[in-house]
């Protein structure tokens, strides 16, 4: 509309008739051109996401080999087990622990609630497998816990339970997840206000009975969608099930790739996590859609159930309780093998650590910001089914475990490799070795394809807030093009991309998986570091650059805390 | 008639703050009673003290003659069976409208509460909608669900906080006739409270007016527009101006416009002699007391006029210098500066001893 309007006015100097047409022609030639171009950024990412995922799939469907049968035969079922019981324990435990702080910290006042009630979401920035092997370095046999207890009682301690277990997974794992279930349902309850359980009260319902029978089911697809975040996290999780040798799928991935070199082995085994992931997404986006009908307008005064006595103090108990488990003592823990190690551990390989985490996450943040960017000015533009489509399927790359990402694309690009160099050796009978493996080229394409939604939403929803009757108003005033976007468009979207790049680079800096298996080689980052030492039972080497993902993952936490309280 | 509900000198204060003080009124049972007043004035405070919401710092409230609210002891407003409907109605999102009808009928059997829902939801005209979720619907039609959920359980009594005030204007004067006359069909006692004189005209038996924590008059509304009992009253209820005025004796007032002769409504003490003859008063003259008469000798200079369709209201320079309000039909169209004649109609008066 505007490129022919500018053309036409332009060109009715000269020739009128002709001209007017003419530019009508090729101004709708262009803005053909340029809507094609529009729609090829989502299409392009969404087929970027759908190779990985296509090629894990399909290997679902190719032949057994030697390797994959072995461990169908020695392995599989344990697998399967093992993630179950994760899957459940960890479900389980985030939803009663995040639900009910959610609860006393949103409707109930007790002493310390406003502390509590952004404190408990500190736990967010340690990253689950730094919590894991600083549990296993305080509670194991040889950890200071028990041999002081050991010391103190003068007993073998046979009752104290087996920190490297199932359960032992699953509470860290709860501790380090249940901030995603607390964040929603608290959100609900909060939106929810006192009023919905007056309105149960005026027709004769106690308060407990309506936390029940409304406060929950009211609060239900929030509380799921935060439990199914946890849910994928578990199920993506790498490091924390390889510190406690709990073999996943994804530990198993790492093995069959890089223990018996068997990447066809690998990649079916990605395949069977994928489809497990796959179900749990239809579940998730199932009680997304329950999200729809219940409206968030935030009650105008919240008053809360004031407690008094026990039943204020034992609520201040659990929260404090969790808060130190899950915060406190790792932290001052991490703080203390850091100090003790910091004087051999800070030097020129720390730094070198450090400067390739900073280079990935920034490099990573601004390349899904400006993909996100794109595709939300697409939807604007054209919010056709097509593009619809294809952002969901772009968006979808959040719930793919890295270890499967790892592996899917690999395989294309290593393929991708062998072509070229072939035909280079054909064409110009040219040696060129390996062109793209072995580069960061693959390790950003997996990071785009994971953390686009985690840039997208922020952007997108920042990008609400620009209605069309800004657009006009703006071209009302003379605005209109770069001008429009520099002045408005920009500091409007300006919030929602800071979000965007801080969350993109705080993930990659934790991420672990895709780097550790498609880093080019030697090129090791603070993720990789962690893995190695803590592999090795190394907890104390490991701290320094667990204390530094944890600072990492504090900034973006408490901005966006000082950004709630305005 | 026998008094279904009685507040007897409530108190309720946040914290310093005294909200309501020495409020107290009776309600008959299947009446319809009102809180009028402008907002901040406690009639919410009010509304909430009686479902037991908010505790009270002294006084009682009795329901069927039972203390459910005292300075110590404050009935769950879930043991009171009384009702509510919320300002933003608080419809449950999660349930239909089925759902949210059914919800407080916990107590009945299957069958007797889906014969209950079925009566409720053709009482409020919902019934091809029972199966759409609150956003589905428009807000009259949530007003209609919340209603319809509220009276459900058969509530002692029903309280209404601000229930039209979401809707446009047009549609509360509907609305608010169409459930004075749901209440009176399900035989209910409700209270309501608003701050729109209109509202609690068109539903109310009996109205309260509040200002500053207390009730000022609680009365019909025939009786807070025609015999206010004070001047704040006289001010919140209508349009009208003060006149100065003097009087002669017990049952006639001196104004420019002429005498006023009635029964005089001063409020004074009633020992006040001089209130009683020769005293400076305040008159209160409404529109409807001022008419138009092009032979009256009497002109007053049109100042100002807002069109009103059927009526004109014209604001007047009487002779005197003081001004009045006139309403005139609208086909005496006069302009502005013009003097037209007025005439005093008016049969009983209203007089406040006058303000220093």
């Amino acid at each position: 509309m505007k490129a022919s309007n500018g053309e036409a006015l332009k060109s009715t100097g000269t020739n009128p008739n002709t001209n007017i047409v003419n530019s009508f022609y090729s101004s709708s030639v262009r803005a053909i051109r340029t809507s094609i171009g529009w729609r090829a950024i989502p299409v392009f990412i969404a087929t970027l996401v759908l190779i990985p995922v296509g090629t894990v799939v399909s290997s679902l469907f190719a032949p057994a080999g030697d390797v994959w049968q072995h461990l169908v035969e020695t392995t599989l079922a344990e697998l399967l087990v093992n993630t179950f019981w994760l899957a459940v324990g960890v479900s389980l435990g985030t939803a009663l622990l995040g639900v009910s702080l959610a609860w006393f910290t949103a409707v109930c006042d007790f002493p310390g609630r406003g502390f509590f009630s952004w404190a408990l979401l500190l736990p967010l920035a340690i990253p689950a497998y730094v919590f894991a092997f600083v549990a296993l370095g305080l509670f194991d046999y040889v950890g200071p816990v028990q041999t002081g207890l050991r010391t103190w009682l003068q007993s073998d301690l046979v009752w104290f339970p087996n920190v490297r277990s199932r359960l032992g997974v699953i509470v860290v794992m709860v501790l380090a997840f249940y901030p995603y279930v607390y964040l929603l349902a608290r959100n609900a309850f909060l939106t929810q206000g006192k009023r919905s359980l007056e309105a149960a009260q005026s027709l004769g319902f106690g308060s407990i009975q309506g936390f029940f029978k409304l406060s929950l089911p009211m609060a239900r697809p929030w509380i799921a969608g935060g439990v199914m975040l946890a849910l994928m996290e578990t199920l993506a999780d790498f490091g924390t099930v390889a510190v406690f040798n709990y073999d996943t799928f994804t530990t198993a991935i790492y093995k069959a790739w890089f223990g018996m070199f068997s990447l066809a082995a690998a990649s079916q085994l990605a395949s069977v996590l994928i489809v497990i992931v796959f179900v749990v997404i239809l579940v998730e986006q199932r009680t997304r859609s329950g999200m729809r009908y219940a409206e968030t307008r935030q009650s105008a005064r919240i008053d809360r159930i004031r407690l008094s006595g026990w039943r204020a103090w034992s609520i201040a108990a659990l929260a404090s309780v969790t808060l130190f488990l899950a915060f406190v003592l790792p932290v001052s823990q991490l703080g203390i093998w850091a100090a003790s190690v910091f004087a051999r551990d800070f030097d020129q390989r720390y730094l070198e650590f450090l400067w390739h985490s900073l280079l990935l996450s920034a490099v990573a943040a601004v390349l899904t910001c400006g993909f996100a960017l794109l595709m939300v000015y697409s939807v604007r533009r054209h919010p056709d089914r097509l593009t619809g489509a294809a952002v969901r399927i772009s968006t979808i790359g959040y719930a793919l475990p890295g270890a499967v990402l790892a592996v899917g694309i690999f395989i294309p690009v290593a393929w991708l490799d062998n072509q070229l160099s072939e035909m280079a050796r054909r064409l110009f009978d040219f040696h060129s070795g390996l062109i793209l493996q072995g580069t960061l080229v693959t390790m950003l394409i997996a990071y785009l394809t994971r953390f686009l939604a985690v840039s997208y939403n922020p952007i997108d929803s920042a990008m609400h807030r620009i209605t069309p009757s800004i657009d006009e108003a703006a071209r009302g005033l003379g605005l209109t093009g770069w001008a429009a976007l520099r002045r408005v468009h920009l500091p409007i979207l300006k919030g929602g991309i800071f979000t965007a790049a801080s969350l993109v680079f705080v993930d990659v800096m934790k991420e672990m998986p895709i780097t550790l298996m498609t880093r080019p080689f030697g090129w090791d980052t603070l993720a990789v570091r962690i893995f190695e030492m803590t592999s090795e039972g190394e907890w104390e080497q490991a701290a320094l650059p667990a204390v530094t993902l944890v600072f990492a993952g504090l900034l973006p936490i408490i901005f966006f805390m000082r950004q709630a309280e305005k | 008639m026998n008094t279904l509900l009685e507040l007897r000198y409530i108190r309720h204060a946040y914290g310093q703050q005294t909200v309501v003080e020495d409020l107290s009124f009776t309600l008959e049972k299947g009446a319809i009673g009102c809180l009028l007043g402008p907002s901040g004035c406690g009639k919410t405070t009010v509304l909430r003290s009686i479902i037991g919401f908010e505790p009270i710092s002294a006084g009682e409230i009795l329901l069927n003659g039972v203390v459910i609210s005292n300075a110590s002891f404050c009935l769950p407003p879930e043991q009171r069976h009384v009702g509510m409907v919320f300002q933003d109605y608080a419809l449950f999102p999660h349930l239909t409208v089925r759902g949210n009808v059914g919800f407080g009928l916990h107590r009945v059997g299957k069958v007797e509460r889906a014969a209950r829902i079925t009566d409720m939801l053709d009482t409020v005209g919902l019934t091809h909608d029972a199966e759409k979720y609150p956003h589905q619907l428009s807000g009259g039609q949530q007003q209609r669900v919340a209603l319809a959920r509220a009276l459900a359980p058969r509530p002692d009594l029903l309280l209404l906080d601000e229930p039209f005030s979401n809707l446009d204007v047009t549609l509360r004067a509907r609305l608010s006739l169409e459930v004075r006359h749901i209440l009176k069909s399900q035989n209910a006692t409700a209270i309501l409270v608003t701050h729109d004189q209109e509202e609690a005209f068109a539903i109310a038996d009996q109205i309260g007016v509040m200002h500053q924590g207390q009730i000022q008059q609680w009365d019909t509304a025939y009786n807070l527009y025609h015999k206010p009992a004070n001047r704040f009253v006289a001010d919140f209820i209508g349009e009208g101006v003060f006149v100065p005025g003097k009087m002669l004796d017990p049952d006639h007032v001196e104004i420019e416009l002429g005498i006023l002769q009635g029964e005089v409504a001063h409020h004074c003490c009633p020992a006040c002699r001089q209130c009683r003859s020769g005293g400076s008063v305040d008159v209160l003259i409404r529109p409807d007391d001022i008419v138009h008469d092009d032979g009256s000798p009497i002109r007053a200079a049109v100042m100002h006029k807002a069109f009103r369709g059927a009526d004109i209201l014209y604001t007047l320079r009487l002779p005197g210098g003081s001004t009045a309000l006139s309403l005139v039909p609208s086909h005496h169209n006069h302009p502005i500066g013009e003097k037209i004649g007025i005439r005093l109609e008016a049969d009983h008066v209203v007089a406040f001893s006058r303000q220093v």
